[in-house]
């Protein structure tokens, strides 16, 4: 860490939070299942394929969407290609580092492609084009640009909000090869998850966990929600623990704060 | 998660295709101590997988910009030897071995009493020598005896499955062709005696109750492979004072 003094909070301020928790009160005024403003801005990348800008209270992330025709992988000769790519760049954060992406952008990364994959956002089977040698790649780069915590619920919604206003020209097979026409199509999108990160401090349990919340929390769960209310990617962080009952809340509660984020999101491209 | 299967991995009587039924480990044989420089060892056969544990610490940190003043701190280094799947992996470290050395940690780190050793580390190295499903799960047991076997003061051991999804079923300890084909994974670690659950992930679709009863199913299982953790243990300290009592 660059600078360690950021990872550190003031005894003052972490009594503060725990005292107000007891009360069932948050040091900014939301209630424990409530989100941070969120704001999202599609398409304003030209030369992306598709992008979005996500404002989760103090944490802004950005996800471009590039597409491309690549050579599938052999284990896969009939599957388009998706590969996801989260950088915690130091722009965002003086906690965070520059170098080669650590463990942090790794985990972010990886959950994000498990909760979009599970889903079947994006319908691989209806990429390929030649079977074994040519296929549709989707390059889904994140980066975050100001970090305030819950970077992960962020990051989800602007690669969701940038696959759904994603749109490529539309290729077609002549004469054995490929040929890229000027038709501008929307991805093959199947079910689109949600992703609800749960913080748990002290026996309370909170989504959305700001900043200040992550210094002080023991533990937090995601929860990645499909269409039909079906859990399509977990992931637990952070040394503490949850209890088999705080994992059924916490399951519960992802389900139901799901359905409030999922309005928030763009509509689709459909025409 | 996807892709043609090609093979049943459930049959008509709900066996599966190593033999077992949905709630049944596969064998787990756990041997305590085996390394002679590391301060406490293990190794670990389940079904096919081994994989050697070995914990170094607590000692000194270093680079000393890691020390932390009150604690130590636990790193972890989880790695598959090239040798150890079907295709050679490369030696260098994968995104998948960054990831799961992260929660394997994290999956550890609870049971530790790390604020009696402040300004050291305790280093956990896990060598996956042939891998067929469930090395994460696996390494934590593994590691929490090797932590144990070091002498490093433990709130509790700490055991871990997965729960998997074949044929719409819902199966324990999920094999390397089950984890590639099945419709779901969701890998559980726990200190079984303080009901504390240190590690959960999952991908696949699991309904809310599939979620539920899985977990149900996972704590289950700990429960045995807790027993056969402590039993390991017990062997190890009664060779011990045999040879104690031998050399006096």
């Amino acid at each position: 860490m660059n600078d360690k003094s950021e990872l550190i909070i003031s005894k003052i301020k972490k009594e503060t939070i725990l005292s107000l928790l007891r009360k069932n009160e948050r040091i900014d005024n939301r209630a424990l299942d409530e989100y941070r403003k969120i704001q999202i801005t599609t398409g304003l990348i030209g030369k992306a394929n598709g992008s979005a800008i996500v404002k989760l209270g103090d944490t802004t992330v950005i996800t471009g969407v590039k597409i491309q025709i690549d050579k599938p992988f052999p284990d896969t000769p009939d599957r388009g290609i998706q590969i996801v790519n989260a950088e915690l760049i130091p722009l965002a954060s003086p906690i965070f580092e520059p170098g080669p992406p650590g463990e942090d952008d790794v985990e972010l990364s990886r959950v994000v492609d498990r909760g979009l994959r599970s889903a079947e956002i994006i319908k691989l089977d209806e990429l390929v084009l030649i079977p074994g040698e040519k296929v549709w790649a989707i390059f889904i780069d994140i980066y975050a640009l100001d970090y305030g915590g819950n970077i992960i619920d962020a990051a989800a919604l602007a690669s969701v909000s940038a696959i759904l206003t994603t749109k490529y020209n539309k290729a077609v097979i002549e004469n054995g090869d490929v040929r890229i026409t000027d038709e501008q199509v929307p991805l093959p999108l199947g079910s689109i998850p949600v992703f609800v990160t749960i913080a748990k401090i002290g026996d309370k349990l909170i989504v959305d966990p700001s900043y200040e919340e992550e210094l002080v929390m023991d533990a937090r769960i995601t929860f990645v929600i499909d269409d039909n209310n079906n859990i399509t990617g977990i992931q637990k962080g952070h040394p503490g623990t949850f209890t088999y009952g705080e994992l059924i809340e916490a399951k519960n509660l992802a389900i139901r704060v799901s359905k409030e984020l999922r309005e928030k999101l763009p509509s689709v491209h459909n025409e | 998660m996807s892709g043609e299967k090609p093979v049943k991995l459930l049959d008509e009587k709900g066996i599966r295709t190593d033999g077992r039924k949905p709630n049944e480990l596969r064998p787990l044989k756990i041997q305590v101590g085996l390394l002679k420089n590391a301060d406490g060892s293990a190794y670990i056969e389940l079904g096919r997988n081994k994989i050697i544990v070995a914990v170094y610490g607590p000692r000194e940190a270093h680079p000393r910009h890691v020390v932390i003043p009150d604690r130590a701190i636990v790193r972890c280094r989880y790695h598959m030897a090239p040798f150890s799947v079907d295709e050679r992996k490369s030696p260098g470290f994968s995104r998948r071995e960054i990831e799961l050395s992260k929660v394997i940690r994290e999956a550890l780190e609870p049971a530790i009493f790390i604020e009696e050793f402040p300004r050291t580390a305790i280093d956990i190295f896990i060598e996956v020598l042939e891998a067929d499903g469930g090395t994460r799960t696996a390494s934590i047991t593994a590691a929490s005896v090797a932590l144990a076997d070091a002498g490093i003061p433990l709130k509790d051991l700490v055991a871990a499955t997965a729960i998997g999804k074949i044929n719409g079923q819902l199966v324990i300890d999920l094999n390397g062709l089950e984890d590639q084909y099945g419709e779901g994974d969701m890998p559980i670690a726990m200190m079984p005696s303080l009901g504390q659950i240190t590690l959960l992930q999952a991908d696949g679709r699991f309904s809310g109750e599939e979620f539920e009863e899985g977990l149900k199913m996972a704590i289950n299982a700990i429960k045995k492979i807790y027993r056969i953790q402590k039993e390991a243990l017990k062997k190890r300290y009664l060779e011990i004072s045999k040879e104690v009592l031998e050399s006096e």
